[in-house]
């Protein structure tokens, strides 16, 4: 092999490192992301002989028992289903109020615009901790007891910035007001106009922000555990759980939730590849 | 302009500001006020006494959890910059399919957050998968262990809020115009050359925001610190919640938190000088 033959396969060597090194480097950073998630579905299937079952990591056997029983330990059950509530309600109410206030923004200037928009950028520039910190001094200062009802105010707190935020980022690009002009220029009323212009045009990132708002608070620990009071949400309970020992069941409720999250996610998929065919087809 | 048009976006903003104004900037100032109170131990009220000493004293007892906590929270902040620029530089501009790889970030948020983190605790437990393996085939001695020690803090940390950095440094370098880095090509800048003088000025709101949505609720985490760091590795977050939920000492709790409260703005504002960018709300 002569030296120009060398330096060629040496640099098609190089190359070829080049182009493989990103996308491994991609696919294992994405693995490593979804490795305890692997375990947790895996091991909600061990199987455990002791008395009081609990989770551990030395494989025993294969069983479906903990999902035939997934709602047999006390307290575990009522606080799922607490959080699924509390995710459900603050979601609705959030996502109303942000998505009013990012179309307030979106479309209107306004005395007080700039302050609102930095009141929104201080909640997510406070950490979690703080935020209920100040909550619970304020419903002691107030005397308010807390429970469902204080969670609820500090879920919807937290999650009206970034819905706002959301909402706000996928309005940017449209001149809603033109649109609706327009609607009206061809004889719409302004209910005909809310709901055929309006509301389609919002939709996609209502839908985006209440999402978010239900991962938020279905997901909360810290602000939680200050507002709580002995009310216990599905994390708070599983951290209360953490000295005696983890039931199996919690894994159990754990792929529940994921497995939710994941068809969601993969119709969404389906429906972007969908789209992206269709666009495809038109060129 | 028509009056009623006027007043429509106040009427709009108007649910969701109240609940700000009542439910997050009220309670700063209860916060502010509720460290500068003294309370009775026994019966919990509290009276205004201007009471600064609860400042000095936090400081005093509690900065080895503030700097330990500063350290934690930064390490973990530069790894995942570091882990996720070249995953967000791949999305951007080489993957296909940019949106499945996006959602695949957002699965572990399916999962709990304190449930994610126990799971690290199994994983890198003594004689866990890790750990046991490599002891097993004698790469490890046997009394080597990674819990309880500040490195699983920022291990558990660092993967926590991975996705939290990589999400805006995708936003930022998808909105790289493709054609500014083709004319700097045209001008036979080279790859390397292109991407310093480039790309990488057009991804500093990005590399903002990330930082900021990563160390924000790295500093005032105790989940990890709790599960993963023993008790000689606590940081300011545990302190915050022992003193308001254990001792029920609302004024030192109350002071620690505005601490670290005042010590994010400082340092927020200053980093946003350094990069010269201020925005956070586009890169969410």
């Amino acid at each position: 092999m002569n030296a120009s033959e060398a330096s060629a396969t040496q640099g098609r060597r190089r190359r070829r490192w080049r182009y493989y090194a990103l996308p491994v480097f991609a696919a294992a950073v994405i693995g490593y992301l979804l490795v305890p998630i692997a375990l947790m579905v895996v091991y909600s299937f061990n199987d455990s002989n002791a008395n009081l079952p609990t989770v551990t990591f030395n494989w025993q056997g294969f069983t479906t028992r903990w999902y035939a029983g997934w709602d047999q330990v006390p307290g575990l059950t009522p606080a799922f289903f607490l959080s699924l509530r509390l995710a459900l309600l603050t979601s609705v109410v959030a996502t109303a109020m942000g998505t009013l206030l990012a179309v307030a923004l979106v479309r209107y200037r306004f005395r007080g615009k700039r302050g609102i928009e930095q009141v929104l950028t201080l909640v997510i520039a406070t950490p979690e901790i703080v935020l209920g910190a100040s909550l619970l001094g304020f419903f002691i200062t107030l005397a308010i007891p807390k429970g469902f009802l204080t969670l609820f105010i500090a879920h919807v707190m937290f999650s009206i910035a970034y819905v706002t935020i959301t909402v706000r980022a996928r309005l940017a690009g449209f001149d809603i007001a033109g649109f609706e002009e327009a609607a009206q220029d061809l004889g719409a009323t302004p209910w005909v106009t809310f709901w055929k212009v309006t509301l389609p045009l919002i939709f996609p990132g209502m839908l985006a922000g209440g999402l978010l708002a239900f991962a938020l608070s279905i997901d909360d620990f810290v602000t939680s555990s200050f507002v709580a009071g002995t009310t216990s949400t599905f994390p708070l309970w599983i951290w209360g759980a953490v000295k005696v020992g983890i039931p199996p069941q919690v894994f159990v409720l754990g792929t529940m939730i994921f497995g939710l999250g994941l068809i969601f996610v993969g119709t969404n998929i389906a429906l972007e590849l969908r789209k992206d065919e269709r666009r495809r087809a038109l060129r | 302009m028509h009056p009623r048009k006027r007043i429509a976006p106040y009427l709009l903003g108007s649910p969701a500001g109240l609940w700000l104004t009542l439910f997050f900037l009220v309670p700063l100032v209860t916060l502010l006020s509720l460290s500068l109170q003294t309370c009775d131990p026994l019966t919990l009220a509290c009276r205004l006494t201007w009471h600064w000493q609860e400042f000095s004293a936090s400081i005093a007892d509690y900065h080895a959890q503030f700097v330990r906590s500063l350290l934690y929270a930064g390490s973990a902040t530069a790894i995942d910059i570091v882990v996720s620029f070249p995953l967000a530089y791949w999305i951007a501009f080489r993957a296909r399919r940019k949106s499945v790889f996006l959602l695949m970030l957002l699965l572990p948020f399916f999962v709990s957050f304190v449930i994610r983190t126990l799971l690290w605790q199994f994983i890198l437990s003594d004689q866990g998968i890790v750990l046991g393996t490599l002891k097993a085939v004698r790469l490890l001695p046997e009394n080597f262990h990674v819990l309880a020690t500040g490195a699983a803090v920022v291990a558990g940390i660092a993967y926590n809020y991975l996705p939290f950095t990589v999400l805006p440094l995708f936003v930022a370098l998808d909105r790289v115009d493709r054609r500014v880095v083709e004319a700097a090509h045209d001008l036979y800048a080279t790859r390397a050359v292109a991407f310093v003088r480039v790309i990488l000025p057009l991804a500093i709101p990005g590399l903002f925001a990330a930082t900021l949505l990563t160390f924000v609720p790295a500093m005032g985490d105790f989940v990890n610190a709790a599960i993963l760091g023993g008790t000689s590795n606590t940081m300011i977050g545990n302190i915050i919640q022992t003193q308001f939920l254990v001792f029920s000492d609302y004024p030192s709790g109350s002071a620690l938190s505005a601490l670290l409260m005042s010590f994010m703005l400082v340092g927020v504002l200053l980093y946003s000088r350094l990069l010269r960018s201020a925005t956070i709300q586009e890169y969410l």
